[in-house]
């Protein structure tokens, strides 16, 4: 990882979810660390099921029962938000940590006014504002994801697509929060659209010098957007890169197959899928997950949960690699036993 | 002989209303066809309000158009006799944009293989029809052990749109109407599920007509592409060119726009003007006005007609007024196979 | 993690034992275990029919449920059970007798309306046009009018004699039908846009065997529900006409036993057993039809969900 000499925003330390199921316990996140400097850009992929979006709504201490945070620490600013009381959890949504859902440009409220619903959110987290000052947060707010003022009086079916889902960025960047956790903000907008609205982002975290997590799973939008890129698979997370790193010398064997099937535009007609399926996540393999469908599984794989560290200059979690980064074995070679 | 399927002038408008003069146009005088002797892949792409699910629709039959005719084997589908129906339904069939939304929750995933079999008679007994399914799920990759008897919920996205594929296979359609098949689908999965769908074309002559509005996708599948604007062609023809260098100013921003994973080719080639659309206005210029960074007087008077840019190109945009025209209804001529 | 640590076999993969899910009634128990609305619910369902059926097996309801089979004004005792009324009927075999009929009104007017409701509701839905206007039209009519007041009106006017429990099953369904056509055919009309009738359409359905294979299965849970509301609807409706001396006034429904003890000032008089039983029945219902509201409202709604 870089060293900043700054303190980073965030830093995630362990963090474990379980979901307690009719059909058995669920580890959706099984201890994830990592940290994240101010005016950074952090895009979290993985596959549906992976945890990411588990992780998001960790961080904002919305997990809901059957699910629970069985430990570790969300510190944002030094302040631990898992040690905080309920009260002051809501206080720091939305001031401290906004988090913008999937889908949430179609949950806005159909039947209310655009500023009213900002008002609400802003009232939610800081009821002492005064009602000058929260007309004036609105107006700042829909002015920096470049919408007119006047969106304010409208209703949300008057809008675009486009229009609502920066309605959504503005109402997560109402109060000013140090770090933004976007949700596929762009999955159901089109491409113009969508390039809109990712630069409407970006120049909206430069202004409050705010650090961003972007949750997806296109790579393209990454390469385009983040500043470094984490992979999630079953729970875990397996490797964390900057994006140079991630798009020309990836390590972990899930990164190498999901940069290895990017349609580019150079080969034409070869389609390179992965092979096999993501497993269930009540049925985990022990050992590393990745072991069923990955090419360098060694008998260690099958056994021992690799641990998240830092090799070659970024965090990896693959039996595969020696403390400097090199590689212990070729695929293929006769080590290996599937 | 008659061209498979052929849209001679269609236009679809929608008003709002009984009384209300207000219309949207769907779709604007467009016309294409496809021969049953070359099948080929072709893309229709479009972002949302372009048409092209408009376009499916009229494809499969299931609305009618307002102006102009679909022909099925030149024979116009609103007034096919039963028998010419039956066929029809056959040898069109579909593979649509949600893998759950197909699926009857009440049963099993079997059921949506099948009635298409009962229904057209493809099998004499159930042991055939078992058969039948079974050989069509392996053609997409499935095991057929894993697949059968069980319940939407219980299959991952990319085993349930492999088997709408498996479906679409079933019936040894003539052409399939793929309208997004891959934009709910993981990333990785989506590979293996176009690489289904070029073996249909490849092993089984099936035509395709693939909707979509991610061009990279059409890229890997497609043969040719029509770009749809607001109901209107924008540009057209091969596949590889139209992508590689575009040159109507609507595709330019299209690919310009698209998130390559590629570091060296970021966003910002082509500045987006006029963010929002003004709808609601009846223009009666190009469709692309209001956005379009070299619009011209004339480009507010009347539609462009189709340039011929070179032997596998045609732009709809007067920068390329230079160049010889096309009549609207040969425009697919223009395009490889 | 909570991974077994398996020795791998050379040679093979480890793949850990495949899951057992336990059986569907374990799984059924713990669930009502934990939604103890729905379970208590049910409970107290279960234990008014057992009550019923053990009842008119054992008892010799024909006679002793009606006037004058018994000594009458008996308080409860040995001999009888829950005591006897002013008209010599056994409190017991009455009770027995009465939540039958009671039961049966219910069913009968419950199931009449469901199925009038499902009928209507599905082809007003399904075909549109002046049809859906037309039932739609009447069902809006109609469905404000308090049917307490109408169904006053029509029992006041029939002749007391001909009032069976027949008649008054038919009274209360003539005006809760249209409740369940609004409602189901709001369902269809949603689900009949959804995309796998479309590809019914495309494998070569006809519209008949869409509406019945495609379209009901799905829907059976929702008028599961409907059914399940039109007859705890129809018992109170029953409930509250005989209540008021409008019902067949021979039979020991529960409202009939009630309106005799108010005429006779039970309470006053000192026979306090008499409208007790009434009543608790009437509560432990009324309870059930809410437990079980509540509890279906959880499975419903997955967000009310609780842990373990």
């Amino acid at each position: 990882m870089t060293q900043t000499q700054q303190q980073p925003v965030l830093r995630v330390i362990d963090l474990q979810v379980t979901y307690y199921t009719d059909s058995g316990r669920v580890r959706a996140l099984d201890g994830a660390s990592f940290t994240l400097n101010p005016v950074e850009k952090m895009g979290l992929v993985g596959e549906s099921g992976s945890g990411k979006s588990t992780m998001a709504l960790a961080m904002m201490r919305m997990i809901k029962p059957p699910g629970r945070i069985e430990g570790g620490k969300v510190i944002v600013d030094d302040v631990d938000l898992t040690q905080l009381s309920d009260s002051d959890m809501r206080k720091a949504r939305l001031s401290r940590i906004s988090y913008i859902p999937q889908g949430a440009m179609n949950s806005l409220n159909p039947v209310l006014r655009i500023e009213a619903q900002m008002r609400d959110a802003i009232k939610a987290h800081v009821p002492e504002m005064s009602g000058s000052e929260v007309q004036q947060r609105i107006g700042e707010a829909l002015e920096s994801v470049d919408l007119n003022r006047n969106v304010a009086r409208m209703y949300p079916h008057e809008l675009s697509g486009g229009m609502k889902q920066r309605v959504c960025i503005a109402i997560g960047i109402l109060l000013k929060p140090k770090l933004i956790i976007a949700d596929e903000p762009t999955s159901a907008l089109d491409v113009v659209t969508q390039r809109q609205v990712m630069e409407t982002l970006d120049r909206v975290q430069k202004q409050l010098g705010a650090a961003i997590i972007l949750i997806g799973h296109d790579m393209g939008l990454m390469a385009q957007f983040v500043d470094k890129v984490a992979v999630m698979y079953a729970g875990r997370l397996t490797e964390i890169s900057t994006v140079k790193q991630m798009f020309t010398t990836p390590m972990h064997p899930y990164a190498i197959a999901l940069i290895d099937s990017l349609p580019t535009l150079e080969n034409k007609g070869v389609f390179k899928g992965i092979p096999g399926l993501a497993p269930a996540l009540l049925r985990l393999p022990p050992g590393c997950a990745f072991h069923p469908r990955c090419p360098f599984a060694m008998d260690i794989c099958r056994t021992e949960v690799p641990a998240l560290e830092e090799k070659a200059g970024r965090l990896v979690s693959c039996h595969l690699y020696d403390k400097n980064g090199n590689r212990v074995h070729q695929p293929g070679e006769a080590v290996l036993q599937r | 002989m008659a061209p498979l399927i052929e849209f001679r002038n269609v236009t679809k408008t929608y008003t709002k209303g009984l009384l209300s003069r207000t219309a949207t146009t769907a779709l604007d005088d467009v016309s294409l066809q496809l021969d049953e002797a070359h099948p080929t892949i072709m893309t229709v792409a479009g972002e949302s309000g372009s048409g092209k699910t408009t376009l499916a629709m009229l494809l499969l039959g299931f609305i009618p158009p307002s102006t102009g005719t679909i022909l099925y084997k030149g024979k116009d589908i609103s007034r096919m006799s039963n028998e010419e129906r039956v066929t029809f339904r056959k040898e069109v069939q579909a593979v649509f944009q949600d893998p759950f939304a197909v699926f009857n929750p009440f049963y099993t995933v079997d059921h949506l293989l099948s009635v298409p079999i009962e229904k057209f008679k493809l099998a004499k007994s159930k042991g055939e029809a078992r058969n039948q399914m079974e050989e069509a799920l392996n053609a997409v990759g499935l095991r057929p052990e894993d697949i059968l008897g069980r319940f939407p919920h219980q299959l991952s996205g990319g085993q349930r749109q492999r088997i709408n594929v498996a479906r679409a296979l079933l019936l040894k359609p003539k052409l399939i109407v793929a309208d997004e098949p891959v934009s709910m689908v993981d990333a990785s999965l989506r590979a293996t599920i176009l690489e289904s769908l070029r073996k249909l074309n490849r092993d089984y002559g099936i035509s395709i007509i693939y909707i979509t509005h991610d061009l990279t996708t059409a890229f890997h599948v497609a043969n040719s592409i029509i770009v749809l604007y607001r109901g209107s062609v924008m540009e057209a023809g091969n596949v590889d060119r139209v992508i590689k260098e575009p040159q109507h100013p609507y595709t330019r921003l299209l690919i310009d726009s698209i998130p390559w994973p590629d570091l060296n080719r970021k966003w910002g080639q082509t500045e987006i003007i006029a963010r929002e659309q003004v709808y609601g206005q009846v223009e009666r210029g190009c469709k692309f006005t209001s956005r379009c960074p070299f619009v011209m007087d004339k480009c507010r008077q009347a539609p462009p007609p189709l340039y011929k840019i070179n032997e596998d190109r045609v732009a709809t945009c007067y920068l390329y007024d230079q160049q010889p025209t096309i009549a609207r209804e040969k425009l697919s001529e223009m395009l490889p196979v | 993690m909570s991974a077994t640590i398996t020795s791998p076999a050379a040679g093979a993969p480890a793949v850990p034992a495949p899951f057992q899910q336990p059986p569907r009634r374990v799984l059924v128990a713990r669930y009502l275990r934990r939604n103890k609305s729905l379970g208590v619910g049910i409970a107290i369902v279960i234990f008014l029919t057992l009550f019923t059926i053990i009842g008119s097996v054992t008892i010799d309801t024909a006679k002793k449920a009606y006037p004058l089979a018994v000594k009458t004004k008996q308080p409860p005792s040995a001999q009888f059970p829950l005591g006897t009324d002013w008209y010599g009927r056994d409190l017991l075999a009455a009770m027995v007798r009465g939540l039958w009929q009671t039961a049966v009104i219910g069913f009968l007017a419950g199931a009449a309306a469901t199925a009038l409701g499902v009928v209507l509701g599905f082809i007003s839905a399904y075909y549109g046009g002046a049809v859906d206007k037309t039932i739609t039209g009447i069902c809006q009519v109609l469905q404000p009018i308090p049917p307490f007041l109408i169904q006053v009106i029509i029992a006041g006017s029939i002749d007391k004699r001909s009032v069976t429990i027949y008649t008054m099953a038919l009274i209360v369904f003539l005006l809760s039908w249209m409740g369940p056509t609004l409602v189901i055919r709001a369902q269809v009309l949603s689900m009949k846009e959804r995309m796998f009738v479309n590809v019914a359409k495309l494998s070569g359905m006809t519209n008949l065997e869409i509406i019945f294979k495609e379209l009901l299965p799905n829907l059976l849970p929702f008028i599961a529900a409907s059914f399940v509301s039109a007859v705890f609807g129809a018992i109170f409706a029953s409930f509250g006409l005989s209540v008021l001396g409008l019902g067949p006034m021979r039979e020991p429904l529960i409202g009939n036993i009630i309106y005799y003890s108010l005429q006779q000032s039970a309470f006053f008089n000192g026979w306090w057993w008499w409208p007790l039983w009434p009543m608790l029945t009437l509560i432990l219902i009324f309870s059930a039809l809410t437990l079980i509201n509540i509890g279906m409202d959880e499975i419903a709604n997955p967000r009310v969900r609780r842990t373990e």
